[in-house]
């Protein structure tokens, strides 16, 4: 290896593919831990198919996952692949678009007979019709490696064919220049309950490495640097987990006990299983026998004190509408996650796209304000899910924190913070047996108290139906109902006043303020930066408050001579402010496609702007 | 979890008093509904429990408005919901006992599906079934009760759709307790209502409620005065079911079927009735009984079912219970540095 020519990269995305069956989500997971655990920053996507269990070696079957390395701060898993690895025929025909022109393909070439082939629908064999020689193509024979390694090891060697995986990842880490010792150390632990299954894989990677190195397949090695990342501790973690574990942290410093109550829904299942396995803080996990049962048995943790929380996706948003407006109605708080996907109706959802927004700000009978936060980053799922559950206990109302199935099944690494760090929760809980307690008497923030059954003296009624200011008696006084409406909007709005300022990537004014919100950040955040790096005037303003708006995006917006709007959906967010702030035009740029954006696309769209100034 | 240890006590003897709220009753008068608050009221202060320790849960429609009109926590949810946010009050705090009242069309129709997955996950409430075979808070609509061919203002030629029988409904839904009552025994529905309340587990109890206005005297077969003794028939455990105005007559099993027999006619004795068994777990002959209907049978009234089994909400307290004492997960510091973590120094 020392005489090999080393290639030092600022950072490398790597796809893992294969068939379902091929084991490619562990060894994506077990190289993108590796490169964590050596230093470098990361973003990783897993690529499920659809199907649960697709026809073997087609199409609809391969399963993949996509890992971006790097010296410098990786935003996203990355647009185009620099290594493909593919398991098998269909893997490479479906992922070879994905590639770099100069990308590196290491494939099994065993499996690249003429079955396989035609199965994936080549009508010539990809690896000698001359098709890939633009790439640095590697055929390896690694499932013959794999069975001269497994024989006299293991009787079942339909079993023992699974560690053909490993063999192909020792190679991948032979063409990184990554010795065995960390990814052994991660075998190991993941597999510490099998300790045969973990030397039999420890030695499969072993071999590929070896024949990797023996036979100098690789006459280069890609070395990605040691990212410079703050002084902490870190993980990696999904989207998902992360908002899982930012509702419990509220609820544990909020001193609320926490109640989930929620149906499964892709993208945003993995949300209720993590919950579901935290018990041992007192979580409680009502798995509900419909989106509705879920939010509306939260509205009932609500009112009985516990820092309630319903998690779902679009379709289901759409069937706790009412329920939401319930919510806003008895000032309750809740936090209501939707982990957007592609729709309308079902749609594709395993796609993510952000057409939830409209749904999330006006989505409900009546004039129905409800505070809409979104997260931007796996990782900051966390303190997004936290302060979601925040404003909405301390302000008493319901919020909605939106993600999406990017950021839902994308997996970052995560600086872990110290619960001594996090922001203090103080919901307004009303005192037992308080001589001036009525169920709609406000704060000077409008916020009412939080009277929990079981508390002597605070014995009271709210509801759906519309109440008296201050007594919460049921009434229809008309200009009872235009105070309480103009309350319920003001309230929200207010919170305007604890929200962080909106800050800009770049200089504060210039030509050009790139405005985006949610699960976009990565993408457009790189784009920016290129941009600027090419000399223009172009900023950066990323949204994670949506409704409220931060108080200064006025004053950001005044500063530059062009906006535009970039998201994954029509313009859900460049309308909204459009009927915020119309003293601004915008421009915009939209792509509904069920993909994220690519960096060279958006720059186009901003250079198409400048040029117009 | 007996729900006597889970539900603190009140300090003091409560009165009716202590629960009555100030607010204006508004259902009309003559209404069934006025029979069950005021049955309602007699029972909460027998319960003995803390009086903050109530909380009423309700959907929409006449019996929904309920909890405003006792004195207790109350939250008037939309309709058909009332038992799904009843299932989040009572698993987040199992010491409050937890009532619902809601109609037929609440929990029958709009919300059937979370009164059925509620009564089969054996929550520890107690639900109020107003069933009036009628929507009257919209104004004399159908409603899945409904008696088939019966006219009302959606079905002017008569309804075309077999109501559903609560009671099956609930047994089907593996409900642990059942209890029919009618509105115009005021007595019977306190010691049902009692009974239902000392369960545990979910309790349904169907109040057969007269609608004066638009479906006035759906129930006169059951409850008119002339006929009211030979189609009723009055369950209680261990006893002969046996009614009649002379108590002449008996409920037998014959053939496999639930038959009236005359006693002291065609031979027929006390020693031929059956003897009703609420306790037991099977719920063939339950079911049986609940399908009954005048004027071929009476109709059942009082407990027909009441068995134990666990509760939703007290194995939630185990597992809680169970994974804090073993879990090494304590709070979420621990949590955040659970798994693969590293170091940057």
């Amino acid at each position: 290896m020392t005489n090999k020519k080393v290639i030092e990269l600022e950072d490398a995305v790597v796809k893992f593919v294969g068939d379902s069956g091929d084991g490619m989500q562990l060894i994506g997971t077990l190289f993108s831990d590796t490169a964590a655990l050596r230093g470098n920053d990361l973003a990783t996507f897993p690529d499920y198919p659809a199907e649960i269990r697709a026809p073997h070696n087609t199409i609809p079957g391969v399963s993949g996952f996509q890992s971006h390395i790097g010296k410098r701060r990786v935003h996203t898993p990355g647009d185009k692949v620099h290594v493909l690895i593919a398991m098998n025929p269909a893997s490479l025909k479906a992922n070879l678009k994905w590639c770099r022109p100069d990308a590196t393909i290491i494939v099994d070439s065993d499996i690249f007979d003429e079955k396989g082939c035609t199965k994936a629908g080549y009508t010539t064999n990809p690896l000698t019709d001359g098709s890939l020689k633009a790439y640095k193509l590697y055929s390896l024979p690694i499932s013959t490696l794999t069975r001269e390694y497994i024989e006299g090891k293991i009787g079942d060697l339909k079993a023992g064919m699974r560690s053909k995986n490993m063999v192909m990842l020792g190679v991948v880490y032979n063409l990184f220049g990554i010795d065995l010792k960390v990814p052994e150390h991660l075998v190991d632990k993941k597999f510490a309950n099998k300790k045969t299954v973990a030397e039999l894989n420890k030695g499969a990677q072993k071999v590929g490495y070896d024949y990797a190195e023996n036979n100098n397949v690789f006459e280069e090695v890609l070395h990605v640097g040691p990212a410079e990342l703050e002084k902490g501790t870190y993980k990696n973690v999904t989207g998902n987990v992360a908002t899982a574990w930012g509702l419990l942290a509220a609820a544990e410093k909020s001193g609320r006990p926490f109640f989930l109550g929620s149906y499964p829904i892709t993208p945003a299942t993995e949300i209720l299983m993590e919950l579901a396995v935290h018990k041992s803080l007192g979580a409680k996990v009502f798995q509900a026998e419909d989106e509705i049962a879920g939010i509306c048995s939260a509205i009932g943790a609500s009112f009985t004190g516990a820092m309630a929380c319903t998690t779902t996706s679009g379709p289901g948003l759409s069937l706790k509408s009412e329920a939401i407006g319930l919510a806003v109605m008895t000032e309750l708080p809740l936090v209501i996650v939707n982990v957007q996907r592609a729709g309308p109706s079902t749609g594709m959802p395993t796609k993510s796209e952000q057409s939830d927004l409209y749904q999330a700000l006006y989505g409900r009978n009546g004039e129905c304000p409800v505070m809409v936060i979104a997260a931007s980053t796996p990782a900051n799922c966390f303190y997004y899910a936290y302060m979601a559950a925040k404003y909405s206990m301390e302000h008493m109302t319901p919020v909605i924190l939106l993600t999406d199935g990017y950021l839902g099944f994308g997996a970052q690494i995560f600086k872990i913070p110290k619960m001594a760090d996090m922001p203090e929760i103080n919901p307004p809980i009303a005192e037992p047996n308080d001589p001036d307690f009525k169920p709609y008497i406000r704060d000077k923030n409008l916020v009412r108290k939080w009277a929990i059954p079981g508390t002597e003296g605070l014995r009271h009624r709210v509801g759906g139906l519309e109440k008296m200011d201050v007594e919460g008696i049921v009434t229809t006084d008309p200009q009872n109902h235009q105070r309480m409406s103009e309350l319920r909007e003001e309230k929200v709005k207010k919170i305007g006043d604890f929200i962080p300022e909106q800050d800009v990537y770049g200089e504060d004014s210039g030509d050009l303020l790139v405005v985006s919100w949610g699960g976009t950040e990565g993408a457009i955040r790189s784009s920016v930066k290129r941009m600027i790096a090419d000399g223009h005037k172009v900023s950066h303003a990323h949204f994670n408050y949506i409704m409220p708006l931060p108080k200064n995006t006025t004053d950001i917006f005044s500063k530059f001579k062009r906006i535009v709007v970039c998201e994954l959906n029509m313009g859900q967010f460049v309308n909204y402010l459009r009927a915020s702030l119309p003293q601004f035009t915008y421009q915009q740029y939209n792509k509904i496609q069920g993909l994220p954006f690519l960096v060279a696309e958006l720059k186009e769209k901003y250079n198409q702007i400048l040029e117009e100034i | 979890m007996a729900i006597e240890n889970s539900i603190e006590k009140a300090k003091e003897e409560l009165v009716k008093q202590d629960f009555v709220s100030d607010q204006m009753v508004k259902w009309c008068p003559g209404c069934g509904a006025h029979a069950i608050l005021s049955s309602v009221a007699k029972v909460f202060p027998k319960m003995g429990y803390k009086k903050e320790n109530f909380c009423m849960v309700s959907g929409i429609g006449c019996s929904s408005r309920f909890p405003y009109y006792v004195n207790t926590y109350g939250f008037h949810g939309i309709h058909g919901r009332a038992n799904a946010i009843a299932s989040g009050v009572k698993v987040t705090n199992p010491g409050l006992s937890v009532w619902i009242a809601t109609g037929d069309g609440d929990s029958m129709a709009i919300g059937g599906n979370h009164f059925i997955h509620i009564v089969r996950r054996n929550i520890d409430v107690n639900i109020m079934l107003f069933n009036n075979q009628i929507y009257g808070l919209t104004k004399g609509q159908y409603s899945p009760t409904t008696p088939m061919g019966y006219k009302t203002k959606t079905s002017p030629q008569g309804t075309v759709e077999p109501p559903f029988n609560t009671a099956n409904l609930v047994m089907g839904s593996r409900g642990t307790f059942f209890a029919r009552v009618v509105d115009t025994r005021p007595s019977l529905m306190s010691e049902v209502m009692y009974e239902a309340a000392k369960h545990d587990g979910t309790s349904v109890v169907e109040i057969l409620q007269n609608c004066i206005i638009f479906a006035d005297k759906t129930h006169d077969s059951i409850t008119a005065k002339d006929i009211k003794d030979e189609h009723q028939l009055l369950l209680k455990h261990g006893e002969p079911m046996i009614f009649g105005k002379n108590m002449d007559k008996g409920i037998a099993l014959i053939n496999g079927f639930l038959e009236v027999i005359h006693l002291g006619k065609d031979g027929y004795t006390e020693k031929d009735v059956l003897v009703h068994d609420q306790y037991r777990y099977n719920p063939g002959l339950q079911r049986m009984l609940a399908r009954m209907y005048p004027p071929e049978r009476p109709i059942a009234l009082g407990v027909i079912r009441s068995v134990k089994s666990p509760t939703y909400d007290d194995m939630v307290e185990e597992q809680i219970a169970y994974a804090k004492e073993h879990e090494p997960i304590k709070c979420v510091d621990d949590l955040l540095q659970s798994g693969d973590t590293w170091e940057i120094k």
